[in-house]
């Protein structure tokens, strides 16, 4: 809501010059034109198009939004001079370009850039051209606004999905192509793009079903509300098995290479319920996660390689629970000390754990034992009935196994007094404890069932490679795996498999970013934090804590309440109950 | 029978003597207030009793079980609740699920059993929800079970409290300035409450209050702190006439100037 009820011209500059920095940075560092070769729908639109614009195309969104309640000509005009402003940068850097080589300054520059940025008329028509697009864009950002709700849903989620299927269109080809032929895939996709044709048609069905939903989703929830609970309860299983089976032939819908993409997120998904105990339910700040996946890894290294650091040649099988064992242990050994402190003196210590445990294994002390630098190899497969599970198509089914019992003991836990136990720990420790809870027991179980989940994460992970090094112990899959948790909803179990999801399973599928990968990831991460701050699906307890419901119906309740009709209680009686 | 003695308890915070040798009793089945300032160690006595803080000198027993060393949490198990001057109830959590906290000493399943889910488990958690929502019910809260905490009225909020506190099926209840913001006809239904406590279920009550209506209408016997110091102990017409217990909450002058009050034993 604005205060004025003028034409501010401080608005449109405002966002106009931050969309220009931004665009002229994504140019600059030469993510454009890398893109610029990559069409998403063949012949018209490309990556590099899209990244550039979007900046401007987002702002003047927003821009047009700061304009006064019902003054839709001034949020036009500020879209269209967001958009325009927007420009200015990205104009001067072609004319720079024409005057100075900047490539001594900035590498990237190159004619290729500015080819697309004039969209190859010239520097002079060209620079035109540019601020005719960019106001055009701006002003068709602007007028989205203007839409109803009801149809600007739609549209926007039909422009994510087009852009989406034309992202991912080399996976999506190959699968359609191994159920439906060749012939499918040329219909719909063109190299790497989509058919204009197929773009229109995927943009309206999208559009459509989500006009749908809007409409008849209420409807839906509602009828589902309102079935008796036995109804309920048969809908419920019947979607549980409906997952299940679902889950039980992924492989075969997905393929090996998205098996195998499927696989990296299942371990660390496996992580996340483990860290989800100790950070989402006991609030317990442990920054140093991946010691206990690398002890855990190092464990079935150690037990079942065949080379010659190996120590008992075990099968996989056997190998596990004595790789949980290390972990636990390790967990309660980090825990002992850790027990008074609180916050971020837990949090640095815990991640000096994790440090010292990286180091340890880079170690030429521990070298004879468990390899340094060259790893441990020649790690063993699990084996069942004499076939060693090598694709990942097969090897998927072990880590699905184990993400479907940690996922079980978490939710069985969360429900159970000992869940409350870490969530009244978690709101006041202090409080907690006079409530008769042993803070050490409670404290410990968490640290201890954290790391047997990530011992096994780490057992399975050391299978699947074959082959283990201390670099990939290190800080950042700590860190990783906290995001994934907070990303996906802290203490919420689906938000679990929903960050792990996203964050590791999205720069699986953008490498073809190659170096832009983890800027995007970035990006995404920051917009992410800024959208849902509770989570993707976050637990409702979270929610709670994060957004203040100030609307909350309280129902019929008086201010006071004559506890004297209350206390008369048929369930108190004339004995004392206690 | 003495349910609770100290003997001496002291405490200090550097310099700062915040009680100091304070001799106290509490007979079991009384109700028993402690007035004094602000500032004059009555909190600080609680969190002494329930081992948030040590006390530095002195014996604290209950129940002829000695107090001094043990942590708050095996205080409670012992039969020891209490509620805050400032509400802590658990924000985020639904008052149902504060209250099956409070119920914790009581529990006796483990956690391999709740994964697993067996008989003597769900037995004892259904058993528990009940006996959290009885206790909604017996506070006066029907129909408030499923807010969440942060979200209630603040009478509500001291009402869960007290359920919570109840919960753990104490022998021995400290309520820490119960009626804080609190209207008269409020504070009177609190002080009925606290009795009812009482004759229901038998706890002992030890009280911090302010409201001098309250601590005169319910206590059997009041004992005053001054600056750490127990400067006057009795019943509460003993207590209204004595004048350093005058000059301590309105000081040197008015001790002087004032006469007996109102009747000491009426109850609102």
């Amino acid at each position: 809501m604005s205060e004025s009820k003028n034409f501010d011209i401080r608005i449109p500059i405002q966002y106009g010059l931050i969309a220009g920095v931004v665009a002229l940075s994504v140019s600059v560092i030469g993510m454009v034109d890398l893109f610029a070769q990559r069409y998403l729908i063949a012949g018209y639109l490309t990556l590099g198009q899209v990244i550039l614009f979007l900046a401007p195309a987002a702002l003047s969104y927003t821009a047009a939004g700061k304009a006064p309640q019902g003054r839709k000509g001034i949020s036009l005009l500020y879209g269209f001079l967001a958009g325009f402003i927007s420009s200015l940068p990205l104009a001067g850097l072609v004319y720079l370009s024409g005057v100075v080589d900047l490539r001594q300054f900035l590498p990237n520059v190159s004619p290729a850039l500015i080819e697309i940025l004039t969209f190859g008329r010239g520097q002079g028509e060209g620079s035109l051209v540019l601020m005719i697009v960019s106001s055009t864009i701006g002003l068709v950002s602007a007028a989205m606004h203007l839409i109803p709700g009801r149809v600007r849903k739609p549209i926007l989620y039909g422009l994510l999905w087009t852009f989406l299927i034309g992202m991912f269109s080399e996976i999506l080809s190959e699968r359609i192509r191994n159920f439906f032929g060749l012939d499918s895939v040329k219909a719909i996709f063109e190299a790497r793009a989509l058919h204009p044709g197929a773009a229109i048609i995927i943009f309206l069905l999208t559009a459509g079903l989500t006009y749908l939903w809007s409409e008849r989703g209420e409807d839906i929830k509602y009828r589902y509300a309102s079935m008796q609970p036995k109804r309920k309860t048969q809908f419920r299983s019947g979607g549980i098995i409906a997952a299940i089976l679902i889950l039980l032939i992924m492989p075969l819908l997905i393929g090996t290479y998205l098996s195998e993409v499927v696989n990296n997120v299942l371990i660390f998904a496996l992580m996340g319920f483990g860290l989800n105990i100790v950070v989402g339910f006991a609030g317990l700040l442990d920054l140093g996660y991946v010691a206990f996946f690398a002890i855990g890894a190092y464990m079935m290294g150690l037990l079942t390689s065949t080379g010659d650091l190996g120590v008992a040649g075990m099968s996989f099988w056997l190998a596990i629970p004595i790789c949980v064992a290390a972990a636990v242990g390790a967990g309660l050994l980090l825990g002992i000390p850790v027990l008074r402190m609180r916050g971020d003196y837990l949090a640095i210590v815990t991640l000096g754990f994790g440090e010292i445990i990286r180091i340890l294994a880079l170690s030429d002390l521990l070298k004879p034992y468990i390899g340094g630098a060259q790893g441990l190899l020649k790690i063993n497969k699990p084996i069942i009935v004499g076939n060693a599970l090598v694709k990942p198509d097969h090897f998927y089914y072990v880590v699905l196994a184990g993400v479907i019992i940690v996922a079980f003991i978490s939710y069985r836990l969360s429900q159970a007094r000992l869940g409350r136990q870490w969530m009244a720990m978690r709101e006041d420790e202090d409080v907690a404890e006079a409530m008769g809870i042993r803070l050490v027991n409670t404290k410990l179980l968490a640290f201890a069932i954290g790391a047997a989940f990530a011992g096994l994460s780490g057992a399975i992970f050391a299978s699947k490679l074959t082959s283990i090094f201390p670099h990939s112990f290190n800080i950042l899959i700590s860190i990783n795996v906290l995001c994934m948790i907070i990303v996906g909803g802290m203490g919420s179990l689906p938000g679990v498999v929903v960050g792990a999801l996203l964050l590791v399973g999205l720069p699986e599928l953008l490498r073809e970013f190659a170096e832009f990968r983890y800027l995007m990831y970035g990006v995404i991460l920051i917009v992410m934090m800024l959208a849902k701050p509770e989570g993707f699906w976050p637990s409702a307890v979270r929610k709670r804590e994060l957004h203040k419901y100030d609307d909350m119906d309280y129902g019929e309740y008086p201010e006071t309440i004559a506890p004297r009709a209350e206390t008369r209680d048929p369930g108190l009686g004339s004995t004392p109950h206690l | 029978m003495a349910i609770l003695t100290a003997n001496s308890v002291t405490k200090r915070f550097g310099g700062l003597v915040a009680v100091d040798n304070f001799d106290f009793e509490i007979d079991e089945g009384a109700i028993v207030s402690i007035i004094g300032p602000n500032g004059a160690g009555k909190t600080t006595f609680f969190n002494c009793l329930t081992g948030f803080y040590q006390a530095e000198e002195g014996d604290m027993l209950y129940k002829g079980q000695r107090l001094n060393g043990r942590t708050p949490d095996q205080i409670t198990r012992m039969g020891i609740a209490r509620t805050y001057q400032n509400i802590r109830v658990f924000p985020a959590m639904t008052a149902i699920e504060n209250i099956l906290v409070g119920q914790h000493p009581r529990l006796k399943t483990n956690w391999v059993e709740s994964i697993l889910r067996t008989k003597r488990y769900k037995d004892e958690e259904e058993e528990a929800e009940e006996e959290a929502r009885r206790l909604i019910r017996y506070v006066g809260m029907t129909g408030l079970g499923d807010q969440i905490a942060r979200n209630l009225p603040y009478g509500a909020q001291r009402r869960l409290e007290m359920a919570r506190a109840i919960a753990s099926e104490p022998q021995l209840l400290l309520l820490d300035e119960p009626t804080a913001g609190m209207n008269p006809h409020e504070s009177a239904e609190m002080m009925y409450f606290i009795k009812q406590l009482r004759d229901d279920l038998g706890i002992t009550i030890l009280l911090i209050e302010h409201d001098m209506r309250v601590v005169m209408g319910i206590s059997e016997r009041i004992t005053v702190l001054d600056f750490g110091i127990k400067i006057a102990e009795g019943t509460p017409l003993e207590i209204q006439k004595n004048p350093q217990v005058i000059e301590a909450y309105l000081g040197r002058g008015a001790a002087a100037g004032l006469t007996e009050t109102a009747n000491p034993e009426a109850v609102y």
